[in-house]
């Protein structure tokens, strides 16, 4: 009898397992809903013909109050509030990340900061940020920031000093400077941990688009699970958080993508 | 001409003695083997001659003056491990040096001037025996092509001084030898002097002119860092004359 670490699945044995929880997850909450509806419709476990009529009307259905197809509306909302705060962590991540990493009196400077700074936990002061911002995108924008970039800008400090210090010698002794070695040198040997640091912040940054729509928002997919948590609106809520985790999903695969697609990342050090 | 002299110079960290008073010429176009056991400070020599560290005291000077205080063109080394740049292609990382020269902003040439480059590095390449791998990133070679690329690099800056840090040190037996004939055919052509760290003594005959051995002076169990590293032979192992005869011959 073989170890059981030491048996493997086949591929499509693999396949089949890996679809296994999904599959059964569904199932599961077809047969409870079921049962819960058999004397009339259930608010908390709503059937699968619930989800799909509540989302028709808010996919197809123009609003009246707002003029718009809500969940394309809350969709695009979100994702903007996220794109450009994941866009504003990168650059200002790779571009302090690598002055600070690279050149030591800007090291001793801000290090011993930015490693205190990262510890504030960004939504204790959110509070702050509404007062300072108001309750507008800006402070939205800022919270994400806040709470992304200092671990990225660690991130890309930390990719700086894995760079072998004998790389760094033999750009000098082929005459480099110091502005040619961060951009011939550190740019692209950081660029590609920049992009699996923003894949790591994903989720963090899901949070706070989420935390900050929750408290205020005219529109946003975190606003309506919030809006309509007043009507125990499960046949929202479910799908709403289904397509959370699938749009999270996505950006995750585009992102690995991209970090492999890089030419210099694809192949493994070798001997 | 490079004409290499240390004068009493001595390294130490704290109150760590890595290398004592230590002086030495080393004459232009000598290559010069450094042998020595394991933490002896023979990498710690290479890295004052590279300006990466600075003497405790005492100076270095080549052709009577003394070194630039930080890493420059003058001097092109070759690391055991991690001397190329490996987001550059084959021929990228041979043009790198000449393109940073060039152009100040964007380290990058363009059109004619890079097509002079190109072939200039081809060239270079083909000498190397990687011509065909130019278009190759370095994790896609071997450790021994890997170390070409390396010396190839090295050598389109034209260094007047050539360091090498075991840059055999990880190759199977058979590339080894073939490395060895490459760079003593480099070594002629280009007229350079060479400072070559290894711990293969035979490998040390075989390449250097001159081999010399630094070891610990007086090996002390109960504080083994008070006493630091000094030449403890130095041996002509390829008679000047014999070798100028051979350079003209050839
Ligand atoms: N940056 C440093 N700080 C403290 N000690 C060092 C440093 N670099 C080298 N040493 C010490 O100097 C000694 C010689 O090291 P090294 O020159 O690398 O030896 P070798 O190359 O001959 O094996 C070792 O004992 C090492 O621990
Ligand atoms: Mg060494």
């Amino acid at each position: 009898m073989r170890r059981v670490i030491n048996r493997h699945p086949s591929r499509r044995m693999k396949i089949l397992m890996g679809a296994l929880p999904f599959i059964l997850a569904i199932a599961i909450y077809a047969f409870a809903a079921d049962a819960r509806g058999a004397d009339g419709p259930d608010k908390l476990m709503p059937g699968l013909n619930a989800f799909t009529s509540a989302m028709s009307r808010l996919m197809f259905d123009i609003d009246r109050a707002t003029g718009t197809r809500l969940f394309w509306a809350d969709t695009w909302a979100s994702l903007a509030r996220l794109g450009v705060g994941l866009g504003i962590s990168a650059l200002i991540g790779l571009v302090i990340g690598v002055l600070v990493g690279f050149i030591p009196f800007l090291r001793a400077l801000f290090e011993p900061f930015f490693a205190a700074f990262s510890l504030i936990p960004p939504l204790a002061v959110l509070p702050i940020l509404f007062i300072l911002f108001g309750l507008g995108e800006l402070s939205k924008t800022v919270l994400i920031v806040f709470g992304i970039a200092p671990f990225i800008i660690r991130d890309v400090m930390l990719r700086v000093a894995e760079i072998p210090r004998e790389q760094i010698v033999k750009a000098q002794t082929l005459g480099a400077s110091s502005w040619q070695m961060i951009l011939g040198l550190v740019l692209p040997q950081v660029f590609p941990r920049l992009i699996s640091s923003v894949r790591l912040s994903l989720g963090a940054a899901w949070l706070f688009v989420i935390a900050a729509e929750a408290i205020t928002a005219e529109a946003g997919l975190g606003y309506r699970i919030f809006l309509v948590r007043r009507y125990l609106a499960m046949d929202v809520i479910l799908p709403y958080v289904l397509w959370i985790t699938l749009l999270a999903f996505a950006m995750d695969y585009a992102l690995r993508r991209t970090h492999d697609a890089i030419p210099w990342t694809r192949f493994k050090e070798g001997g | 001409m490079a004409l290499i002299e240390f004068e009493n110079v001595s390294k130490h960290y704290g109150d760590t003695i890595v290398l004592e008073n230590l002086s030495l010429t080393i004459e232009d176009n000598e290559f010069l083997a450094v042998v020595g056991p394991s933490g002896a400070g023979k990498t710690t020599l290479l890295r004052m001659l590279l300006s990466q560290e600075a003497p405790s005291s005492g100076r270095i000077l080549i052709d009577g003056a003394p070194i630039a205080p930080e890493p420059m063109p003058d001097r092109g080394v070759v690391f055991q491990r991690y001397s190329v740049l490996p987001h550059r292609t084959v021929i990228g990382n041979v043009m790198t040096g000449p393109e940073w020269q060039a152009a100040p902003f964007t380290g990058r040439l363009f059109g004619k001037a890079r097509q002079l480059l190109k072939a200039r590095a081809q060239d270079m390449l083909d000498r190397v025996g990687l011509g065909g791998h130019a278009a190759l990133y370095p994790a896609q070679l071997s450790g021994g092509q890997q170390q070409r690329l390396a010396i190839a690099q090295a050598l389109m800056m034209n260094p007047k001084v050539l360091l090498l840090d075991e840059p055999f040190g990880a190759l199977d037996p058979g590339t080894r030898r073939a490395m060895h004939k490459l760079v003593l055919e480099l070594w002629s052509e280009h007229q350079m002097t060479v400072v070559m760290i290894t711990h293969d003594l035979s490998e040390a005959f075989h390449l250097g002119t001159r081999v010399i051995a630094v070891d610990k002076r007086r090996h002390d169990p109960h504080a083994p860092h008070r006493y630091g590293s000094i030449i403890t032979s130095d041996f002509d192992a390829k008679p000047r004359l014999a070798r100028q005869l051979a350079r003209a011959a050839g």
